[in-house]
């Protein structure tokens, strides 16, 4: 079902959560809520489930207003953060919930019940585990008990609050290339929040990256790494460095001397040039940024340099393939940077 | 020299030291808390059953056939029971709004709660007595309507009520801390209306809670002696409860029937605690 927020506000006891934020869901799409912690991203995705009331704006389930609708009319499937099981009840019973909650008279019968929730549970993997209570279980498991008890209703949407945030690293990679591929299965509308700019960016068909309550940018992942539209989500998305000099006719200066030609038209004055690591080139002394390494570290298939450059005593890092290891320069080594590719933004100022 | 030299590997000896565990365990903990039990409750509890046995058949045959023994029994066991079932459902209220709720007193309330505990039961008798009597605050305008609080067994549920509150406050209370808003905020998204969230979601976790809440505000209200007496009138037959009754056989120098319906409460009692435990045990599981 499409979903469409529109000037959406929430006010928190004095400070605004979100200020209008303004969305449209596809149906059957991926979404990546990214953000720092305070940006809002947990509240949207609540607003969205109905588990807060909103002070302004509207959210539309297709062209119903979400406002007019039950928690039960909604029918969001909600993965928590801690996956709030039911303690009590088996993995079975944990998942059967939903139907076993419904009015008589849309209540499937037993049997129905019981054949939903195996093929439930087998498709998230624990077809054997339906008798074990949550305690019984790892991490990863409890998570695949939480998103089949909230696929068991035939939710809407499905919206998933910091789903691997729980997870150790290996388990939350599994998973999200799981998660992938139920969404594919299933064809889901989905929403996830997460902190972590990897996982928005590997697993969402579209991200949204907010900033203190307000949205930076809505892209593909390919967008928003590659045409990051502000300096926040420049920095946010992913490392890199943001270098202070100014523009002045199709040229970005840093000290006077032109370093990176501009692509976009930007007015001329005191700029950002934001590179990522991995689009510097090495140089001659004389080319580009001058600097000096600093440090050298190896980590599973790159070089990474720290490199102090002569303007503002700032270090920036500087990725090379592991395979030129023989190009690296020593650490002591005076060297150019030569930007190959970069954003350009105005300084804030 | 390069001669390869095969060298056998030493045979390891056993370990020689007996594995013990770090911390002071078992035996020092069993010894104290057997000790104690001994000393501080078994054999006064003994002593009571040998006095007991001084009735004889005879003896017992009376104390049993007495209606007014078995009319106190009843009282008794049947008010704590009641008692302790209303102090549960409003304890388990009042232990639910204290964790879930912010308001202005509520550190305040809090504290009130454990006034029960602290008071002489005496003291609560009193004022208890004062409002539910005929002329009390209270009691004049339920005496119209014919509910008869002060001196009647309503009166003896509702000095155990408040004996009994604190009990079942602070035993579901920490339990009520430790769980989230997340479970009803599942449930509720996942359809299930108010009444189904309570029943489903809410209450299965504190059962055992609750029971252990009962089970201390029921003892408490068998036991109880002080803020009955105020306001039961204590009108054999109809208001007066075994402590009591025990009480009266000693100032008449009856040892041997005051003992003998100690003995009796201490049974049923025990016999009750048991099954509340094993209800318990069968909640849990």
């Amino acid at each position: 079902m499409d979903i469409r927020v529109e000037s959406l506000h929430k006010q928190f006891s004095g400070f605004a959560a979100l200020h209008g934020i303004d969305l449209s869901i596809r149906s059957g799409e991926l979404i990546a809520l990214l953000g720092p912690s305070g940006s809002g991203k947990t509240t949207l995705l609540r607003a969205l489930a109905g588990l807060v009331p909103i002070d302004g704006g509207r959210i539309l389930f297709g062209e119903r207003d979400a406002a007019t609708l039950t928690l039960r009319e909604r029918r969001v499937g909600f993965v928590f953060q801690h996956y709030a099981l039911f303690k009590h009840l088996d993995v079975f019973e944990n998942v059967a919930f939903g139907l076993r909650s419904r009015p008589r008279r849309e209540r499937p019968a037993a049997a129905e019940i019981a054949a939903r929730v195996d093929a439930l549970l087998r498709r998230v993997q624990l077809g054997g585990l339906a008798g074990r209570l949550p305690d019984q279980l790892s991490g990863g498991q409890r998570q695949r008990v939480a998103l089949a008890r909230a696929m068991a209703i035939d939710p809407t949407v499905l919206l998933l609050d910091e789903p691997f945030g729980a997870l150790d690293a290996k388990v939350r990679v599994e998973l999200r290339r799981w998660l992938r591929q139920i969404h594919d299965d299933t064809g889901y509308t989905t929403v996830f929040v997460t902190h972590d700019q990897e996982e928005a960016l590997e697993l969402a068909d579209r991200v949204v990256v907010l900033n203190q309550g307000r949205i930076e940018q809505v892209g593909t992942p390919d967008e928003v790494y590659r045409q990051p539209v502000s300096s926040f989500v420049f920095d946010f998305i992913g490392r890199g460095a943001q270098i202070a000099g100014q523009a002045r006719a199709g040229q970005f200066l840093v000290d006077g001397r032109p370093v990176y030609a501009l692509r976009s038209t930007i007015g001329d004055g005191p700029a950002l040039l934001s590179v990522r690591p991995h689009h510097f080139e090495i140089a001659a002394p004389e080319h580009g940024l001058r600097g000096q390494v600093r440090q050298q570290r190896q980590l599973a298939g790159r070089i990474t340099l720290d490199v102090q450059l002569e303007a503002g005593a700032q270090v920036v890092e500087v990725d090379l393939d592991a395979l030129q290891s023989g190009l690296a320069p020593a650490v002591g080594a005076r060297i150019g940077l030569q930007p190959v590719a970069g954003t350009v933004f105005r300084a804030a100022d | 020299m390069s001669t390869a030299v095969a060298i056998a590997d030493p045979p390891v000896p056993a370990p020689a030291v007996r594995w013990r565990d770090p911390l002071p365990g078992f035996g020092l903990t069993l010894g104290w808390t057997l000790t104690w039990l001994g000393l501080i409750v078994l054999l006064p509890l003994a002593a009571l059953v040998v006095r007991a046995s001084d009735l004889g058949g005879d003896g017992w045959a009376a104390i049993l056939a007495s209606q007014r023994v078995q009319r106190a029994l009843w009282l008794s066991f049947g008010s704590a029971l009641l008692a302790a079932t209303v102090a549960t459902v409003v304890g388990a209220l009042v232990a639910w709004v204290l964790v879930r709720y912010r308001f202005p007193g509520r550190r305040l309330l809090d504290a009130m709660v454990d006034l029960p505990f602290a008071l002489p039961t005496a003291v609560a008798g009193i004022a208890l007595t004062a409002l539910y009597s005929g002329q009390g605050w209270i009691g004049r305008h339920l005496e119209p309507l014919g509910i008869q609080v002060a001196q009647a067994p309503l009166g003896i549920v509702l000095a155990l009520v408040f004996i009994g509150l604190p009990f079942t406050v602070r035993t579901v209370q920490p339990l009520l801390e430790t769980t989230t808003r997340e479970l009803e905020e599942a449930a509720a998204t996942l359809g299930a209306s108010r009444p189904t969230i309570l029943r489903r979601v809410v209450l299965p976790p504190l059962l055992p809670a609750l029971l252990t809440g009962f089970s201390l505000a029921f003892a408490r209200g068998v036991g109880e002696y002080g803020s009955v007496i105020f306001i039961a009138g204590n009108i054999p037959f109809v208001s007066e409860i075994a402590p009591l009754l025990i009480v009266i056989k000693l100032e008449e120098f009856d040892y041997a029937g005051a003992t003998g319906v100690a003995v009796l409460m201490l049974a049923i009692s025990f016999v009750l605690l048991l099954a509340i435990s094993g209800l318990q045990k069968w909640v849990g599981k």
